[in-house]
């Protein structure tokens, strides 16, 4: 069924339009990716679907629900969580912190002003830590890990919310090649696992190729193009504005490890 | 010159506390505590404290009090909040032991260190706040105003103008209790004075931040033929150089509240208006009695400097506060108010009485017309107005301490 | 009313704009670049006033020409300019590391040495200035006179502007001024000599507020309160204008002019807070002033200033802690007195911790804290003297006072965040004091209200010290449970990034409004203390200075420390009591202390302890 849709949502900063009739569904358990060069409006999109923006034109719909220019909080109530393209974590915490914060938010429990907040959710946020291979470091202040370990903590902040939608915006940048793969893997193993539906944007053609269901292609705030990997990579205007060589060579390799 | 002003407790902390001390034969000195805005009032308040260390100087040297004891006051700045000052005030009675404590200048502070002084039942002498709720509404037992309070010097003004053909009036007065009360003192005497006179425009600038310019426009707008001013210090020059230029004083009867003493005289300088009704303190014109000269005399001798307004008030008070000792020859409070009540006492502006009904002094000040000498303002046509002819009616005391 | 008596009021409004807008355009410059909310601004603008007043009657003895007036007029905007330098290089420099807090800590420390300075240099005693050659008649306009030096004074504003365009337009380095207002971290990667840079910005900032001074001489005496005088309405106007916009602050200074030219026709009691309604209106409409931009995103990975992860107290800290607790209780063991100072000492450190649990634990920085200390004092005051309700009742109803009352305000500052939100909160702490000040009939206005002592059985200073000590300490204890549990962690948290924050289903205006509250009503039940303490109340209870007294000790305690601020309000109330009764000038000596305290403990007392326990482990 469809989790996710977006129907012409439409952005406009000043004289930039940012995002023009975008539309687009997902399914649950479906891994969609956008990609397009920078500029294009993926974090714009992003942020009409998760409320960080509200879009001039279109509607968002969650199961069946209207959440159209409704505030993040109440989009994250819903049941989606999100990463953000510059990580967005709480410095001053530790790490394991970070994803007590979240599932304290989760169970609506940050009005209470006797609780001993660093013994709450202990069991809970190190199993999420264990999930995104960050369990050791929990005791670590977040601001002394490497860029990529910070992208990780994200992911488990955001699956603190048990959602049913995951928006990652630009999971994977600032990584090594390693890491990505590993990250992508994980990624597409939970929303498997759990049928939670993943909207991705990737530089990484790599990434993208291995991991995505389904791909959309925006330029310039418009979608020129859309389906299976197979399809965007064989179509001849996306070779064109976008993909280019390296991208050609990317879905290349995709097949053969997908064959091989 | 301002300068630093070491007490005993910082001698006592660079550890030179014993030699400051007197030696053992003496009979320990009376301590008396007084506290004011020396930092933030220094203008007014430094030459007070100075007059006032002449003056005990003066009666340690005659025999001292009560028998050979000598004086000594304990200088303290109130930091002029009420908070600040009522701490100081605990300090002084409790470290230094002071028999009891006078000072303060501003009302808010005055009436603070009032009720203080009313809940440890101990003398508070408030020398200088103006403000009139201090001996009526507010007043207590244990607390005594030496100054001619907003009400009297207002009174002394109006006087000065009874019969006048002047009857459209604009009044301009800082914005705070002490610009207030005298405005509404000069409306409530204003028709006995003048019949059919009116009040046609108000302005109350906030203190210190006189827009001039506006200010002076909109009294010049309403036509007035007279102008009742409170304003002083800073705001006062501004008030008058604006005024001066843009001709709102031509043609027009001034009447101004402390305009004459020295403390704002001197800012003016050159542009000290002409002709303005004022009350002040013309030093250099005071002739009786005898006593005010050699006063004068001694403290421009060991300051260096003029006297103010602050000085007389200063020299005045330890004089009664001498008087007051010797009179009750005791350090019992009680005592002592018993004996301020209507003490009258023999000071250098002539006699000065506690009034015992209302606990008002009736040390008076000068009523004259400002003009300009050389560089310098001062007061021409000056006389003493005695305090005790403009004191509150005694019914109207009676009816505002009841109710205290 | 006439109409030539409209346009020379006009005229009055732009003259006072003009100035204005000169003090007000160094101001938002030096904010601008170096991000430091200068309080020593002030200062400037005054000695600009008390320099003209030396140099230009000496110059004018040489010959009385207005070229000389001006030329004296300018050079005492250098000399200001070169004090500006002085306070950079000697004081600011060391400085610009340590968190933005602290730095508007030691301008403050500024404040108070330049003030008892002027005093020693220059005497008590106001001193007018000459009038300007030239221009010391009135002109006639339509029937109205009108002084000639405020028109010349209208041109200043526009040609300053214009200066200031070119400056910043034409020259290297004014567009250096431009970039770092920009972006900060620009300039620094642009490899600029930033110390170079933050120097020249000082200078300029400081000769443009001595330029203020120095032309107000024909106007009115240096005195030695020009400087607080002036500084609250340069804020305002930067405010306004926005933080950083020249431009901005001209179109403010305008406003701002004609607000109170015509505002004394027809308020003539409430100019003073006219301008605050008027910034505060602005505000909440637009978050950035008239022409400000946006603060540039947070969320960089920097530590956030103020509390980090809070952790249980170790052995040292409770050892210490207990021994605060056994010496507060034993205080009567020494004199009276030390008991009055002990009270005194937990009433303003509860006030303190409330204020550190909003800028310390939730990143809200309030100007205007003083105001729901005052409003609760006000609230138990009011129902002691005017209800006749003894005293246990009254406390009860002070934190209920400053609580509500912060929930108002509260509403609409938490919309806000950064400087613009420190600005609101002193706009409405200065509408809250206006209030109280002109209420006469019920407030007492500014002579206050007498008569609140404590019930009998605690009216000896002993008991109403075990009193005291027991309010304050189980209020602490209980705000200090807050920052530790759930509530505190998601005020933190929305501070280090209100984008997660919101992410993960927080609400994070209503967290923010909810703490502020919170902060309010704990400020108020330490207000309602402070009045049985004193016996009285008055409108310095909710006054700037003590705001600013609050602020100077959490940051001498440390905002980042839970219990700090305890110990910076111990500490700076015990400096301002031991140098008080010394001497006249204990303004300097406080300034002294802070500015010390500020370079030697950069994270204030807690920091200090902090690194004497690193060290020692
Ligand atoms: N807050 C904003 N204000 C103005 N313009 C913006 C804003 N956010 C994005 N833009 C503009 O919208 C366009 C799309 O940006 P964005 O969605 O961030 O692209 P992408 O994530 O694909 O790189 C860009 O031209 C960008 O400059
Ligand atoms: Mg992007």
């Amino acid at each position: 069924m469809t989790l996710l849709s977006a129907d012409g949502l439409t952005k406009r900063f000043g004289g930039v339009l940012a995002a023009k009739d975008v539309s687009f569904a997902l399914n649950a358990g479906e891994m969609l990716a956008i990609i397009g060069p920078n500029g294009a409006g993926k974090s714009t999109t992003f942020n009409m679907v998760g409320g960080q923006l509200k879009p001039d034109g279109g509607r968002v719909t969650l199961a069946g629900h209207d959440i159209t220019g409704m505030p993040p909080r109440e989009v994250c109530r819903l049941g989606v969580g999100r990463t953000f393209q510059v990580a967005q974590t709480f410095l001053s915490f530790s790490v394991l912190g970070n994803v007590q914060m979240a599932l304290i938010a989760h169970h609506g429990q940050t009005r209470r002003l006797l609780a001993e907040a660093s013994a709450m959710h202990r069991e809970a946020a190190l199993a999420l830590l264990d999930r995104v291979g960050m369990a050791a470091q929990a005791g670590r202040p977040i601001g002394e890990l490497a860029y990529g370990d910070v992208k990780r903590v994200e992911l488990a902040i955001a699956l603190a919310a048990a959602p049913r939608l995951l928006l990652m915006d630009e999971p994977t940048a600032g990584m090594a090649p390693a890491e990505r793969a590993s990250l992508m893997a994980l990624v597409s193993a939970i929303a498997q696992r759990e049928g939670i539906g993943v909207l991705f944007t990737e530089h990484d053609m790599d990434a993208v190729f291995a991991h995505a269901d389904r791909i959309l292609v925006l330029v310039r705030g418009e979608i020129i193009a859309r389906g299976t990997p197979e399809e965007v990579r064989a179509d001849p205007e996306v070779q064109r504005v976008y993909l280019g060589h390296s991208g050609t060579r990317a879905a290349a390799r995709a097949r053969r490890a997908a064959h091989g | 010159m301002p300068r630093f002003s070491l007490s005993r407790r910082a001698l006592g902390a660079t550890g030179l506390a014993l030699l400051a001390r007197p030696g053992l034969a003496q009979p320990a000195p009376i301590r008396i505590g007084e506290l004011n805005s020396y930092a933030r009032m220094a203008a007014f308040a430094v030459p007070y404290r100075n007059a006032m260390q002449l003056a005990q100087d003066a009666v340690n040297a005659a025999g001292g009090v009560m028998g050979g004891r000598r004086i000594e006051f304990v200088f303290r700045d109130d930091g002029s909040t009420p908070g600040d000052a009522v701490r100081v005030a605990e300090e002084l009675l409790t470290r230094e032991n002071v028999a009891f404590i006078a000072g303060t200048f501003l009302s808010n502070v005055g009436l603070a260190v009032a009720d203080f002084a009313n809940q440890r039942k101990r003398l508070f002498l408030a020398t200088e706040p103006l403000t009139d709720a201090i001996t009526m509404a507010q007043g207590n037992r244990y607390t005594w105003r030496v100054r001619p309070s907003t009400f009297m010097q207002t009174k002394m003004l109006v006087e000065a103008i009874r019969g006048r053909n002047v009857k459209r009036w604009a009044i301009v007065a800082p914005n705070y209790e002490y610009g207030q009360s005298a405005a509404a003192n000069f409306k409530r005497l204003l028709p006995g004075a003048i019949p059919g006179a009116e009040i046609v425009a108000e302005q109350f600038p906030a203190l210190g931040r006189v827009d001039a310019g506006a200010t002076v426009g909109a009294l010049g707008a309403s036509r007035p033929d007279g102008i009742f001013n409170v304003l002083f210090g800073a705001d006062l020059t501004a008030f008058v150089r604006e005024g001066n230029t843009r001709g709102l004083f031509e043609r027009r009867t001034v009447v101004s509240l402390l305009t004459g003493e020295p403390e704002y005289m001197i800012p003016l300088g050159e542009e000290t208006p002409e002709g303005w009704i004022v009350t002040g303190y013309p030093w250099e014109q005071v002739e009786t009695p005898p006593a005010h000269k050699a006063y004068v005399d001694a403290y421009r001798a060991r300051f260096n400097d003029t006297p103010r307004k602050g000085s007389l008030l200063g020299y005045v008070t330890v004089q009664i506060i001498a008087n007051l000792l010797n009179k009750a020859n005791s350090l019992d409070n009680e005592a002592l108010i018993d004996a301020l009540a209507d003490l009258r006492t023999d000071t250098v502006v002539g006699p000065v009485t506690m009034r015992g009904l209302d606990h008002q002094g009736t040390l008076g000040t000068w009523v004259g017309e400002t003009t300009l000498r050389g560089r310098q303002g001062t007061m021409k046509n000056a006389r003493y107005a005695d305090g005790a002819d403009y004191l509150f009616p005694e019914d109207e005391v009676r009816a505002a301490r009841r109710s205290a | 009313m006439e109409w030539s008596f409209l346009l020379v009021q006009a005229l009055s409004g732009l003259a006072s704009a003009s100035s204005l807008f000169v003090i007000a355009s160094g101001l938002t410059i030096v904010f601008g670049v170096t991000r430091i909310v200068n309080f020593a601004h002030g200062s400037f603008y005054m000695l600009g006033a008390y320099v003209a007043v030396t140099l230009v009657p000496w110059l004018l003895e040489f010959d009385r020409s207005p070229w000389l007036f001006f030329a004296g007029v300018l050079v005492s905007a250098v000399v200001v300019g070169l004090f500006g330098v002085l306070m950079e290089v000697t004081l600011l420099r060391r400085i610009y590391r340590v968190p933005e807090l602290f730095q508007l800590l030691a301008t403050f420390g500024v404040v108070l040495i330049v003030q008892d300075l002027v005093l020693l240099a220059w005497g008590p005693v106001d001193i007018p200035g000459p009038r300007a050659p030239g221009l010391r008649h009135g002109v006639y306009i339509l029937d109205q006179r009108f002084p000639a030096y405020e028109l010349f004074l209208i041109f200043v504003g526009p040609a300053v502007l214009a200066l200031l365009w070119l400056l910043m337009h034409r020259t290297r380095f004014g567009v250096l001024i431009r970039a770092a207002t920009q972006d900060r971290e620009m300039v620094g990667a642009l490899g600029v000599n930033q110390a170079m840079l933050f120097t020249g910005t000082l200078f300029l900032g400081a000769a443009l507020a001595g330029l203020g001074g120095a032309l107000q001489i024909p106007r009115v005496s240096a005195n030695p309160q020009m400087d607080l005088s002036v500084i609250t309405e340069a804020f305002v106007v930067t405010v306004i204008g926005g933080m950083g916009s020249v431009p901005g602050a001209f179109l403010a200074a305008l406003l701002i002019g004609q607000l109170q030219a015509f505002g004394v026709l027809v308020f003539p009691k409430i100019t003073l807070v006219l301008v605050f309604l008027l910034m505060a209106a602005v505000l909440v409409v637009k978050p950035w002033g008239l022409l400000g931009r946006p603060e540039a995103a947070a969320g960089r990975a920097v530590l956030p200033e103020g509390i980090l992860d809070p952790r249980p107290l170790d052995l040292a800290g409770k050892l210490l802690a207990a021994v605060a607790l056994l010496g507060v209780l034993a205080l009567p063991l020494l004199d009276a007195y030390a008991v009055k100072v002990g009270t005194e000492v937990l009433v303003l450190a509860l006030a303190a911790f409330s204020l550190n649990f909003l800028v310390g634990n939730g990143g809200i920085v309030s100007f205007g804290h003083a105001a729901y200390f005052g409003l609760g004092a006000y609230g138990a005051g009011l129902l002691v003297t005017r209800a006749g309700l003894p005293m246990e009742p009254a406390l009860v109803a002070a934190p209920i006072v400053g609580g509500a009352s912060a929930a108002l305000f509260g509403f609409f500052v938490v919309r806000l965040s950064g400087i613009y939100l420190a600005m609101l909160t002193l706009a409405f702490a200065q509408i809250a004091y206006a209030v109280v000040f002109q209420w006469v009939e019920v407030t007492g206005g500014d002579n206050g209200l007498v008569g609140v002592w404590p019930s009998a059985w605690a009216a000896s200073r002993e008991a109403y010290h075990y009193l005291t000590a027991a309010v304050t300490v189980a209020a602490i204890v209980f705000l200090r449970r807050v920052i530790h549990a759930p509530f505190g962690a998601t005020l933190r948290a929305a501070r280090d990034s209100a984008q997660r924050a919101d992410a993960i289903g927080v609400d994070v205006r209503m967290h923010r409004w909810l703490g502020f509250t919170l902060a309010g009503a704990a400020a108020g039940l330490a207000g309602g203390l402070y009045a049985f303490s004193k016996g009285s109340i008055d409108p310095t209870l909710l006054g700037i200075p003590l705001s600013v007294d609050f602020l100077s000790m959490i940051l001498l305690g440390g905002i980042q420390s839970v219990l700090g601020s305890i110990a910076g309000a111990a500490a700076f109330h015990a400096v301002k009591d031991f140098f008080m009764p010394l001497t006249d000038h204990w303004r300097l000596f406080l300034g002294l202390s802070i500015i010390a305290m500020v370079l030697i403990f950069p994270r204030g007392l807690a920091g200090a302890w902090a690194s004497l326990r690193g060290r020692a482990a």
